[in-house]
């Protein structure tokens, strides 16, 4: 039964609820005796003495004190009765009343927070400021009407954004003011007449009507984001009406067109951009039987479905008239965006053991097996797939004719795919490294891809591995001092 | 424009005709941005959330003002309304006209910042160096920190990109279709290749920009990502080409949204190219799969296994379709199941379903405390069992499926 009733004068803030809720907790007065009345005093309950109660400590989670002033923004009249609920739980010690939304009394505040959150969202959203000329002085004024206690909460949005300008938005609930970079909240008022602007009235009129599309009609989602009550205070919505007459014949043309006539200047663009087509075919065709023609030739290639999903033919890379040539796999997640091969991390251990071995990259050309980036999607990832048989027989299109016009004395064929693509057979990797060989008419030399080398997880084993590697890649030029040689 | 009167003001005449022809992208978010306020004198700021000033009766939300720079342009994509071959009517606007527009408006509150696109005048670079043009114009000249969205052009320069994201919140190229095929026949002149290698680019420079720091300032590039959009209905594309394509594209480039729009006939067709508008709830059902994948863990290939000849349901929601086809995983028991089973139950959504896995620890909970934390039950009632609620065979009845299509007057709408 209701003994004492707690009276907050309107406007009041949380500061003097909580201390009657603490109060009132050091009384002993359970939910159920004591009444808080947010319009003032009503009726003829006793207010209980709570300013002398005892303090009894309690902790309250972080999380309710935020929604709590959430809450306390709220137009119900039990707002506060809600929230000592709450508190009189925190006191005597529950816990997990803040993860307990199916509780009746939690929900209903979870509610009242969510309504007055959409309240500011709202506020921030469809305040319409319109300009004013005061004493020589511009001054951005609007008339909104919220539903809940929100105007404190509501003003850091405008102060952060509008700070070089003078504005008023007044309110039945209040008005918040900044003039001259000092923010004031004021009393409430009544709706004053609307002035003109021409940016308001005519200049975002006219951008409104025109955004809207005829043809994809949805008048239920426009109400549920913009309920009706909002709209005598939004201009543009003077015109929704207009728009959904017509909506349906407007559609109705848009469809129904026949074919366009096609204005005169499309015709010279035409012309001249098939022109401009012809000089860089012809251009291609004098560049013809050299590496820069076949990568232009190769950048089209639609020869295996993996051309699809990647971002573009990854090319061979070097002097046309290099010594070696070295073969990978295929692009990574970095050289399908780069456009270059061995750029990533197996191209940096690639490089590092090029320099210890005494090779120097840009004098050697270097490409791969399969040039599209094969691979399955994981979220915001990339992973890496192997290229199968008909997609490797499929590239050696561009791979034989890279061998054809560079004409290397050696190739080295990195890893398994490319050893497979260059010897036309499956390869044992671990077998057959490390010994000269032979690709077709080619000298050629056998290896391990550098990506095996970032996948090794033993430190021991990545360092022995990868000075096994030099050791290959030495053997390499000697094969070459050799070739040279004959 | 049909509706529109004569207009005095040749600024305002201008923004008929390129509002007009902006109006086909999709996107209007003005969310993923850092938060920032305005500086001392200046103008502007940037919630981080996004919000929308105003609903036009499409449903559709005007959060920023998307605009074209020009509707000149020298490709003739068939779909498009700018194609150079359309009778539509040419404007142009000046820097200062777009300044004058965006500071207005965002003045008014009516904004949340600009979007500006572009027809492709004279050549690629030219037009986006036209465009960062406008928008340094913006940050620099005028102090304005409002969110800006640049739609970038396939073709131009690293350079003129790396700039375009100096002063952009987030920038986007459009793959336009969801297949090269089909850019093919409908973009001839538009190469595939091109549109991906600009959004490679700009994945990198994000990349770039969110490595640590090595010098004391850290480099800011297009802090809000980037997004693309495709045309859904043009073509013969089957909802599965567009979810493969677009899940790739998530993988490949850092993707804050992949936007679908269902073709809109313009009014200015091409004799080549079928005029007949794509069913909205097609385009309203490739967002909720696209939600399914990035949200609640399901993998392409499961939603694919529920799909008839490569096509979404379109009466029911894709959760609800997968559901009803797995029928034998449920119904699951609230107060035991896992978090991401819990996330199939159709009706439920990830707040919900974390509430739930938060209460529960607390207490086993009723059916009545499900409602109250979740919502409405129509949906999830038969797919879930409490100590006091068990649906039983409901299941398992054919009838269920029948319950749950939602009445047509709502699909009309969609």
């Amino acid at each position: 039964m209701t003994l004492y009733a707690v009276p907050l004068p309107v406007g009041a803030d949380t500061e003097l609820f909580r201390n009657a809720a603490k109060g009132c907790v050091g009384l002993g007065l359970s939910p159920d005796k004591v009444a808080f009345q947010p319009t003032g005093h009503q009726g003829f309950l006793p207010e209980p003495p709570w300013r002398g109660a005892p303090a009894k400590p309690f902790t309250t989670p972080r999380a309710f004190l935020e929604h709590m002033e959430e809450v306390a923004c709220h137009n119900a009249n039990d707002r506060f009765d809600l929230l000592y609920a709450l508190i009189w739980r925190f006191a005597r010690g529950e816990i997990g009343v803040m993860d307990r939304a199916e509780d009746i009394t939690l929900s209903r505040t979870l509610n009242y927070a969510r309504a007055v959150r959409r309240d500011i969202h709202k506020m921030h959203a469809f305040v319409r400021f319109r300009e004013h000329y005061l004493e020589g002085k511009t001054l951005f004024v609007a008339w909104f009407e919220p539903l809940h206690h929100i105007l404190h909460k509501a003003a850091p949005f405008f102060v952060d954004r509008f700070p070089s300008m003078d504005w008023l938005i007044a309110t039945p609930l209040g008005a918040i003011g900044w003039k001259d970079g000092i923010l004031t909240f004021g009393p409430g008022g009544t709706r004053p007449p609307d002035t003109d602007d021409g940016v308001l009235d005519i200049m975002w009129a006219t951008y409104y009507r025109t955004i809207f599309n005829p043809a994809r009609l949805h008048v239920d989602a426009m109400r549920r984001e913009m309920p009706k009550r909002y709209w005598r205070n939004m201009p543009e919505t003077k015109a929704v009406p207009e728009l959904l007459r017509r909506a349906e014949a407007r559609a109705g043309m848009m469809i129904g067109q026949p074919g366009d006539a096609t204005p005169t200047f499309a015709d010279r663009i035409a012309a001249r951009r098939a022109e401009a087509q012809a000089l860089e075919d012809a251009m291609t065709a004098v560049e013809a039987r050299t590496i820069g023609a076949l990568r232009k030739e190769a950048d089209g290639c639609t020869r295996c479905p993996l051309y699809r999903h990647a971002t573009q033919t990854v090319f061979g890379e070097g002097p046309s008239d290099a010594e070696i040539m070295f073969v990978g796999e295929q692009p990574g997640d970095q050289e399908d965006l780069a456009g270059k091969p061995f750029v990533g991390p197996a191209g940096q251990k690639f490089n590092a053991a090029l320099e210890q071995a005494g090779i120097e990259r840009t004098k050697v050309y270097v490409t791969n097996a399969v040039k599209h980036f094969k691979y399955e999607p994981r979220g915001k990832r990339r992973i890496h797939a192997k290229p199968n048989g008909g997609e490797i027989q499929a590239c050696r299109f561009w791979l034989e004719r890279e061998i054809a016009l560079v004409k290397p004395s050696l190739i080295v064929a990195l890893g398994a795919t490319a050893a497979q693509s260059l010897a036309g057979r499956t390869v044992a990797i671990m077998k057959e490294r490390g010994k000269p060989t032979a690709f077709g008419e080619h000298h050629g030399l056998i290896t391990v891809h550098p990506s095996f080398l970032l996948r090794l997880p033993d430190a021991e084993d990545a360092e022995r591995e990868f000075g096994k590697f030099v050791a290959d890649l030495k053997l390499a030029r000697q094969l070459l001092g050799r070739a040279r040689a004959a | 424009m049909n509706i529109s009167r004569p207009q005095a003001d040749p600024l305002i005449a201008k923004l008929e005709i390129l509002a007009d022809a902006a109006r086909y992208d999709a996107s209007c978010a003005s969310s993923g941005g850092k938060q920032r306020s305005a500086r001392p004198g200046g103008i502007g700021s940037v919630t981080g959330s996004g919000l929308c000033h105003a609903y036009t009766p499409d449903g559709r939300c005007i959060s920023l003002l998307k605009i074209l720079l020009t509707n000149f342009c020298i490709y003739d994509c068939l779909y498009c309304v700018s194609r150079r071959s359309s009778s539509v009517k040419r404007a142009r606007f000046t820097v200062d006209e777009v300044v004058r527009l965006t500071l207005g408006l965002y003045r008014r509150n009516c904004i949340e910042g600009l979007f500006l696109s572009s027809g492709i005048a004279r050549s690629e670079d030219d037009t986006m160096a036209d465009m960062v043009r406008v928008v340094k114009a913006l940050r620099e000249e005028h102090g304005f920190r409002g969110y800006i969205h640049l739609k970038t052009i396939p073709g131009a320069s690293a350079e003129l990109l790396r700039e375009a994201g100096l002063y952009a919140d987030r920038l986007s190229m459009n793959v336009e279709l969801p297949t090269e095929a089909s850019l093919r026949r409908l973009a001839p002149e538009k190469s595939p290749g091109r549109i991906k290698r600009g959004m490679a680019t700009t994945r990198s420079f994000i990349d770039d920009a969110a490595e640590k720091p090595r010098r004391a300032k850290p480099k800011t590039f297009a802090p809000a990502g980037q997004s693309t959009q495709m045309i859904v209905g043009a073509d013969a594309a089957s909802d599965l080409d567009i979810m493969r394509t677009s899940t790739s594209l998530y993988a490949s480039y850092a993707l804050k949204r992949v936007y679908f729009a269902a073709f809109s006939p313009t009014g200015h067709p091409s004799p080549d190219l079928q005029s007949k508008p794509a069913p909205l709830i097609r385009e309203h059902r490739l967002y909720q799969s696209d939600w399914l994948m990035r949200h609640y863990g399901f993998g392409l290939e499961e939603l694919a296994g529920g799909m008839t000849g490569g096509m979404l349901d379109l009466t029911i929601d894709p959760k609800l379709a997968w559901a009803l086809a797995h029928r034998a995983l449920f119904p699951l028991d609230v107060n035991t199941a896992p978090r991401e089973a819990l996330l199939r139950v159709p009706g439920l959504g990830v707040r919900a379903v974390d509430r739930l896995v938060a209460a529960r620890r607390y207490a086993r909970l009723r059916y009545a405390d499900i409602a109250r934390l979740a919502g409405a039950m129509r949906r999830a009632r038969a797919f879930i069992v409490t100590d006091d609620h068990r649906p039983g065979t409901e299941i398992d009845s054919p009838a269920l499926r029948a319950r749950l299509v939602p009445q047509p007057v709502q699909l009309r709408l969609l």
